[in-house]
């Protein structure tokens, strides 16, 4: 399991990558392989406010429809267009190509509420026992 | 008779490899408190009895009428074939095609139902049905609310008294406005609709031919809908599709309707047909399975129900629809019927069907007191006033053979002494002439 | 196979209508009509009826398979209920007939039907009152959570919940949601009953209704569920019963007798009415007194003479939920079912099934993990996690039993339960059928622990093998283009 250590993680498996205010976020590695291959997903629009821990996107696979919530407050700054077309990019660059959305973090006091790398490494090993 | 195999020697087979020592064992976690209060069924008859009794209330039913009735539900032919292979039992008896690989029979024609409501419609995705065409004008309405996050409709009176009453019901718990807009010279009121349509509407819903039998071409409608972000939903009648602009024409989003008409009998209100096809942009907002097509692991076609996470067994309280069971005989005779029929045939149905419309409508004018409407065009129903009450009309028609169309005073407030007369390609020109010389005799 | 479309002759003509016997009139104005033509196949009436013949053989259906789908009462359709609706009598009745003055004694036959299926139906479930217009059980579970919402609006407080269990079918909580309520799911306890410490926290005058099924989705009678609605009542809230699983309690157990308000029944599961490939069904909802008011238009009554008519006048009705009366053709053979079945038929169905069910728990709980050990009803459901463990899961499993020409049980219904298969053979079917079909279950068993391949790898026999349905979601190919 692919856990890079510069992002922060959620219960839920989402990441968040934070480069100044803006924050990039997406599901982990974790997540995709457990949904199986992706076919579809609904994201926010931009311009909407954001909830820590609340309703962000609908990611669905063949046979089931799973809600990410998002790691972060703040209003979405940017969609990632390419997952309309190519919602493959989850399941094969899960940090990277197929990240979900950017937004311009409300409070950046909401980070100590996330886990750290080593942190959601030793939970997601809780969770395969 | 219950149709049950078993013999005395089976089921002590069966107890004895549960463990059991008899059947009533088997219910000992329902306690006898709740035994049932009573049970008192007649007993069992035979087949044979049982066929009698239907077959003498049948007979209790009057279908010796010569049918001028349609309002929405119209007296068309079914060619022999359609019943032939909807009686087919392998496919009649098996269920939603979930497991695909035993199921491509199904899904393939289901596929096939869809590819033909999009022909017909002239929009781009149909799915596998829904229980009628009031139900599906629901979904449609609701599929518009969803997707607009708007929650004000606009619904034309000439859309059937039925479906509209259909939609007050079904909204009753739910917060969505309805705006009705008045019908003018049998057509829709573009000044009306106009006047209501702001960024408050969800959707704009027309009927095409209207109740009244009006045909309209609704683009100019369509256009001013979408400039206001609103959706436009048409309720159709396939048939007339054969011949008039289609919903996809006029630019329309949604397209639903009854599809009795096309092979399936009347049968005393159901099972009947809802068809809806969406423009591809609103395709995951559609309720009702969907057949789509893909390849196996072989790279051979096959087909398989898609984009189920719309749906109720996975999404649940989420899903686009409670919709589970469909209509998808219904569908599959629809199918055989229109491929019967191919594209000739379509046009020749739906020329047959105006021919004899505008026949009847030249017969009835020649009689005294008899106003036919010609405010606006029609297809193959319309508009007729009498000199008397409708309704007593009707019932003198009656006594004479004919059922003679649908007295209007039951549905709109005022017009007591107006009648809607379809006329379809089952009535000759000889029952046409004598529904005219009887409703002459009559008045 | 071809599709239909891709047999398309140019010229060709199928059913034709012959010459017009009326004059040809002036066309409508240009603007009316379609430009865009419909492009549909022109074909010969035989190129129709092989293509879809041929395709009739490439289903597996009850009139030629064994099929176990588990929650969906499979059982045989008897042939007469389908003929008896072909009778012109009844097919060619126009539903707006009676609309007309003096024409609802042209239609006395079909009220009739309608009348005594419902009195029937009261009996069967100890219901006061029937509406035979829903078109589906999903459509009837709408329909009775819309009445419940009518209920309490009369009493002046609309209450804002409704309970369902976490193995309720998808229908309860969707049905729910549409009728403008919010779903409390309340999970099922280690014992295979809803949990009752849960329940009763949830449970408050916010209540609406509780939605069950009984015997529930594992298969099981709960034996608190008079409990349950004796505390749903103390707070106000309705209890609705699913009747999915009906098959289980005829002449057993009655939901009117069990404390249930409002009951909605599935024809097509039950009372033998054909699947037709996923319809049509029908969904009658059935009501205590506390309802009876709120019941859609029309009704059908039986006057002082003797003769039927429809009654609209009811003020505090819901309204209209289907166009007439309920899909008619299917109401009518569930009528001749009942009629055959009678008292003692209906009582041996239930015994029956349940007797079949319980034969294929005793048979298979060596091979199969079984979540609960406990005698079941009509349906028995196992977790086939044990086989997963070597990579065969449900899905495999089913797949397999295709090859053997079976129609595999549900998978992964209930969602309690992993890798679930619900098995539900129905009274129809024989010992020797059930027999082989276990044969196969224990094969499959055996292949999981020695060749786990042989099973993951099918089907291999029939005309398609496993479809690529990751495409079919991610690149929708919806409808033919030409």
């Amino acid at each position: 399991m692919n856990i890079p250590k510069n992002l922060f993680y959620t219960k839920d498996h989402e990441w968040a990558r934070i480069e100044g205010k803006t924050a990039y976020i997406g599901i982990t590695d974790y997540a995709q392989h457990s949904l199986g291959d992706i076919t579809f997903i609904e994201l926010p629009k931009i311009g909407e406010e954001l909830k820590q821990s609340g309703y962000c996107a609908t990611v669905e696979s063949v046979k089931a429809a799973s809600e990410v919530y998002a790691p972060l407050s703040g209003k979405v700054l940017s969609v990632n267009t390419e997952l309309a077309a190519h919602p493959e990019l989850i399941n094969q660059s899960a940090y990277e190509k197929g990240y979900f959305i950017s937004l311009e973090i409300s409070d950046v006091a909401e980070k100590t509420k996330l886990m750290d790398a080593a942190s959601y490494e030793r939970y997601v090993e809780g969770l395969t026992k | 008779m219950s149709y049950i195999p078993h013999t005395q020697e089976d089921i002590q087979e069966m107890l004895s490899a549960i463990g059991a020592k008899s059947i009533d064992e088997l219910f000992k976690d329902i306690p006898a408190s709740l035994a049932p209060k009573s049970f008192n069924l007649p007993a069992s008859k035979s087949e044979f009895v049982v066929t009698q009794i239907l077959r003498k209330l049948a007979a209790k039913n009057a279908t010796g009428l010569v049918n001028f009735v349609g309002a929405g539900f119209y007296d068309h032919f079914i060619p022999a074939s359609v019943d032939a292979i909807a009686g087919r039992s392998e496919f009649y008896t098996a269920y939603t095609p979930y497991q695909p690989e035993c199921s491509q029979g199904w899904l393939q024609a289901i596929y096939e139902y869809q590819s033909i409501i999009c022909q017909l419609t002239g929009l781009d995705v149909s799915n596998a049905s829904l229980y009628d065409g009031g139900t599906a004008l629901f979904e449609a309405m609701m599929m518009a609310v969803r997707a607009t996050g708007r929650n004000k409709i606009i619904l034309d009176s000439g859309v059937n008294l039925i479906y509209r009453t259909m939609l007050y019901t079904y909204t009753s718990n739910l917060s969505v406005e309805f705006v009705e807009i008045p019908v003018v010279h049998g057509q829709s009121s573009r000044e009306e609709l106009f006047k209501h349509l702001d960024d408050k509407c969800a959707a704009v819903i027309l009927q095409n031919p209207n109740f009244f039998g009006a045909v309209d071409d609704h683009s100019d409608i369509v256009e001013k809908v979408h400039k206001s972000g609103a959706l436009a939903i048409a309720s159709v009648y396939p048939v007339s599709l054969g011949m008039l602009k289609t919903p996809g024409e006029m630019g329309f989003d949604i397209a639903t309707g009854e599809g009795q008409s096309l092979g399936i009998p009347l049968s005393f209100g159901g099972p009947y047909l809802g068809f809806m096809a969406v423009k591809n942009e609103l395709v995951r907002q559609m309720p009702g399975r969907i057949v789509g097509s893909t390849v196996d692991s072989d790279g051979k076609r096959g087909f398989v129900l898609t984009l189920q996470t719309r749906e109720q067994h996975i999404r649940r309280q989420k899903a686009t629809s409670n919709i589970c069971s469909n209509e998808a005989l219904c569908a599959l005779r629809a199918a055989v019927f229109v491929s019967l029929l191919g594209k000739d045939g379509l046009k020749e149905l739906a020329q047959h069907n105006y021919q004899k419309a505008e026949f009847a409508k030249e017969e009835l004018s020649r009689i005294k007191g008899v106003e036919v409407k010609r405010s606006s065009p029609t297809f193959n129903e319309f508009t007729v006033l009498l000199p008397r009450h409708g309704d007593e009309v009707v019932h003198r028609m009656i006594e004479k053979g004919f059922a003679c169309g649908f007295p209007l005073g039951r549905f709109y407030k005022g017009m007591d002494n107006y009648l809607l007369v379809a006329v379809t390609e089952k009535r000759t020109k000889e029952e046409i002439c004598r529904l005219a010389d009887s409703l002459e005799a009559v008045l | 196979m071809k599709l239909i479309f891709e047999k398309h002759k140019e010229g060709r003509r199928g059913f034709s209508y012959g010459e017009c016997d009326v004059a040809s009139p002036k066309p409508l104005a240009e603007k009316y009509i379609r430009k865009n033509q419909a492009h549909l196949a022109s074909l010969s009436e035989l190129d129709v009826v092989r293509h879809f013949t041929n395709l009739s053989r490439f289903n597996y259906s009850v009139d030629t398979n064994f099929y176990p789908l588990g929650s969906c009462t499979m059982k045989y359709n008897p042939k007469f209920c389908e003929q008896i609706t072909s009778l012109e009598g009844f097919s060619q009745l126009h539903p707006l007939l009676p609309q007309l003055s003096g024409g609802g004694m042209l239609a006395q036959g079909s009220l009739e039907v309608l009348y005594e299926s419902e009195k029937l139906l009261c009996e069967i479930t100890g219901m006061h009152a029937f509406t035979m217009q829903p078109m589906a059980g999903a459509h009837g579970e709408l329909t009775g959570v819309m009445l419940i919402a009518a209920y309490h609006k009369n009493k002046g407080g609309r209450r804002k919940y409704i309970i369902v269990p976490d193995s309720s079918h998808g229908t309860n909580p969707s049905s729910a949601a549409i009728a403008g309520y919010e779903v409390i799911v309340i999970p099922t306890a280690s014992d295979g009953y809803m949990d009752l410490v849960e329940y009763k926290k949830h449970l408050n005058n916010e209540t609406a209704a509780v939605m069950l099924t009984c015997p529930d989705t594992l298969g099981i009678f709960n034996p608190h569920i008079k409990e349950i609605a004796d505390l749903a009542h103390k707070v106000g809230a309705l209890m609705y019963y699913d009747g999915a699983n009906l098959n289980a309690m005829l002449g057993k157990c009655r939901p009117g007798d069990i404390g249930f308000d409002v009951v909605h029944l599935n024809l097509h599961k039950t009372f033998a009415t054909p699947h037709g490939g996923g319809g049509p069904g029908a969904g009658p909802v059935g009501v205590n007194e506390k309802l009876i008011e709120f019941l859609p238009i029309s009704r059908v009554v039986r006057r002082s003479d003797g003769t039927f008519a429809l009654d609209y006048q009811k003020q505090k009705s819901i309204g209209y939920i289907a166009p007439f009366y309920g899909n008619f053709g299917v109401i009518l053979k569930a009528y001749a079912y009942m009629l055959v079945l009678g008292k003692d038929g209906l009582i041996s169905a239930a015994e029956i099934a349940v007797l079949n069910a319980n034969y294929c728990l005793a048979k298979l709980k060596k091979y199969y993990d079984l979540p609960f050990d406990k005698t079941c009803m009509h349906e028995c459901v196992f977790s086939a996690a044990r086989q997963a463990k070597n990579g065969v899961h449900a899905i495999d499993i089913a797949k397999y039993l295709i090859d053997q020409g079976f129609h595999p049980p549900t998978i992964y219904f209930p969602l309690i339960i992993k890798e679930a298969l619900m098995i539900e053979p129905t009274e129809t079917e024989s010992k020797e059928t059930i027999d082989a079909f276990i044969k196969v279950m224990i094969e499959i068993a055996r292949l999981a622990e020695e060749d786990p391949s042989a099973v993951t790898n099918a089907p291999l026999k029939m005309p398609i093998k496993r479809l690529d349905e990751v495409r079919a979601a991610r690149q929708p190919d919806l409808s033919w283009k030409p």
